[in-house]
């Protein structure tokens, strides 16, 4: 199959930060990678430079065969971009948006009033289709910014953050349009903070962070990468949580993680219940009342904690240097 | 269908690029126009500031400055025009540093559009709006008792010059606008040269009162030179000196920034 999208050893700096380190990867024609990372692990920088907003300091990348330094201008007539930011103009309706970005792929107006027309449908904004966006909530400028990204009939999509902000509805409304899309061919790179949509969605997650790329592969496989499941420790006083937390750290094979708010531990283990029971006995020997004790899958949040040392998703971000890690 | 037909040999590409650049900036230019026409409040309040400062030259201090040889209302009116003008073009920079920063840029720049079109129509759509403001603020100079006393032509020569003006001057604040990046800092930025440009020049009063080491600057700098040529245009006099220096400062401002604005749009990022 061939490649829609090439990076390869692609670098870029803004004054002192490295943004982007020595980063490859490679989309195969119709499938969907998702780009996967905290704030400021270098996801939008590369979407940027792919989408041709901005030149990589060294290495090479390619979108549809083009390169994205000589043939930037072909690259834009077969690229859609959704943004971080619902990027629709707020005092234009939505329908005189999908036009003007229709105009603007060089449509014949027939065909850009009839396929915006179309948008509206798909997106279910008929009735706001002659509002102006200001009214609009947030989960229907979602939709219309998406429209916008696809009137130009694209063949490769970028998602930057598409669901970002979103309550759980919207964002299953939200899922399901995208992988219409991918049935119908459309080759997808999405970046995402979220463990679930990266798995819902994609074929392969790369899991990016301090602009380089820490794993790669599906999400089963980074999974397996962990090795065995995860042990989960939850105790009903928080005060005890530190003391918890020093008994099993023997028991453990990596650094345990931490969540003062669930008042819970969890470590990758490689055993079985043979751990189980050693970490029962040695809480209940140091006297820790347990409310709750079991073993799970590892999730991608597990992962990716392994990986990088610190959690994906950024809300804690005040406390992202040591312990304290939120859970999801 | 057959993608065959769709290749065109390369002489015809040129034509073909510049129609498609037309049609891009008019697509742009309409969406500007919407949004200026949606927010009447922006457009009401860009006439405010020249119709103060109109009301307060014409009857508050210009009773007390008196220029020889000629009306003060009559004298300080051309001005007056110039700055409406001026004062509506901050919007250019205040619009596009709002865009930066909501990303309509990054959207505009990720399409196949011609790269200059998103400016041209930017610019433009103000250049509609600095007409409206220029028409408005004429008829509110004629009702107070500024007159013409030139020929027809000369007097239109002298509105299209502060229309002239007022465009290259759009193109200085479109830089301003993608180089501060952002919309406060924009708006406050584009006050600096209007006002330095607007009291330190004959707009007000004669270069001549004016203590001698402003004087060399008071009585060069475009805005000096423009209301020169138009006070000439409007009420007669020797104009030929000042209307040339006029329109080299309005090509030459023109040329400038627009090469300045084009190579920052090109980079900008958020």
């Amino acid at each position: 199959m061939d490649a829609a999208i090439e990076v390869e050893r692609v670098s870029k700096r803004f004054g002192t930060t490295l943004a982007l380190d020595d980063v490859s990867l490679e989309v195969e024609s119709g499938r969907v990678l998702a780009l996967l990372g905290p704030n400021g692990a270098g996801k939008t920088t590369l979407v940027r430079i792919l989408t041709t907003l901005l030149q990589p300091d060294s290495g090479r990348a390619r979108v549809a065969g083009f390169d994205v330094g000589k043939d930037a201008k072909t690259i834009r007539t077969m690229i859609g971009l959704a943004g971080q930011y619902a990027t629709v103009d707020e005092l234009l309706t939505g329908r005189e948006n999908l036009e003007l970005v229709g105009l603007l792929y060089h449509l014949e107006k027939i065909e850009y009033q009839r396929r915006a027309s179309e948008a509206l449908e798909r997106m279910t904004l008929v009735d706001a289709g002659d509002k102006p966006v200001k009214t609009y909530s947030g989960g229907m400028r979602r939709r219309l910014d998406l429209a916008a990204s696809l009137i130009g009939r694209p063949p490769i999509l970028f998602l930057d953050e598409p669901t970002t902000g979103l309550d759980p509805r919207t964002r299953n409304d939200l899922w399901a349009l995208i992988e219409e899309l991918v049935t119908e061919g459309t080759t997808v790179l999405l970046t995402t903070q979220i463990m679930e949509e990266a798995e819902h969605l994609a074929n392969q997650i790369v899991v990016m962070d301090n602009g380089r790329v820490v794993a790669h592969g599906t999400a089963d496989e980074l999974k397996d990468h962990l090795g065995g499941n995860v042990l989960e420790v939850r105790v009903t006083h928080s005060s005890d949580l530190e003391k918890a937390t020093t008994l099993v750290t023997d028991l453990a094979s990596t650094r345990p993680r931490l969540d003062p708010d669930l008042k819970q531990i969890s470590f990758p283990i490689e055993g079985g219940a043979s751990v189980l029971i050693a970490v029962g006995r040695a809480l209940e020997d140091g006297g820790i009342e347990i409310e709750d004790l079991g073993i799970r899958r590892p999730s991608l949040d597990d992962v990716f904690l392994s990986l990088t040392g610190h959690a994906a998703v950024s809300q804690s971000e005040s406390s992202s240097s040591s312990a304290g890690v939120a859970h999801d | 269908m057959t993608d065959v037909a769709i290749q065109r040999p390369p002489v015809s590409a040129a034509p073909l690029a510049f129609g498609l650049a037309v049609r891009d900036m008019k697509g742009i230019t309409k969406r500007n126009l919407l949004r200026i026409v949606r927010t009447p409040q922006l457009l009401f309040m860009t006439l405010v500031q020249p119709t103060i400062i109109l009301l307060l030259f014409r009857y508050v201090l210009g009773g007390a400055i008196h220029v020889p040889g000629v009306n003060y209302v009559d004298y300080v009116i051309p001005g007056i025009f110039l700055e409406a003008v001026l004062i509506g073009g901050m919007t250019t920079a205040l619009a596009l540093a709002t865009d930066l920063q909501a990303g309509m840029i990054d959207r505009f720049r990720s399409l196949p559009m011609t790269r200059s079109a998103f400016l041209v129509g930017r610019t433009l759509a103000d250049l509609c709006r600095a007409v409206l403001a220029l028409l408005f603020i004429i008829c509110l100079g004629l009702l107070v008792g500024f007159r013409f006393h030139n020929s027809l032509g000369a007097c239109l020569g002298g509105t299209a010059l502060i229309i002239g003006f007022g465009y290259a001057f759009t193109w200085v604040y479109a830089a301003i606008g993608l180089a501060v990046k952002d919309p406060q800092t924009a708006q406050m930025t584009s006050i600096l040269p209007m006002f330095i440009l607007f009291f330190a020049s004959s707009a007000l009063v004669p270069v001549a009162t004016m203590p001698g080491w402003l004087q060399p600057f008071a009585h060069n700098q475009p805005a000096s030179v423009t209301i020169d040529a138009v006070r000439a245009l409007f009420e007669g006099g020797p104009v030929y000196h000042d209307l040339w220096q006029a329109v080299i400062w309005c090509i030459g401002m023109f040329v400038v920034f627009l090469a300045i604005s084009l190579n920052l749009y090109r980079k900008v990022t958020v």
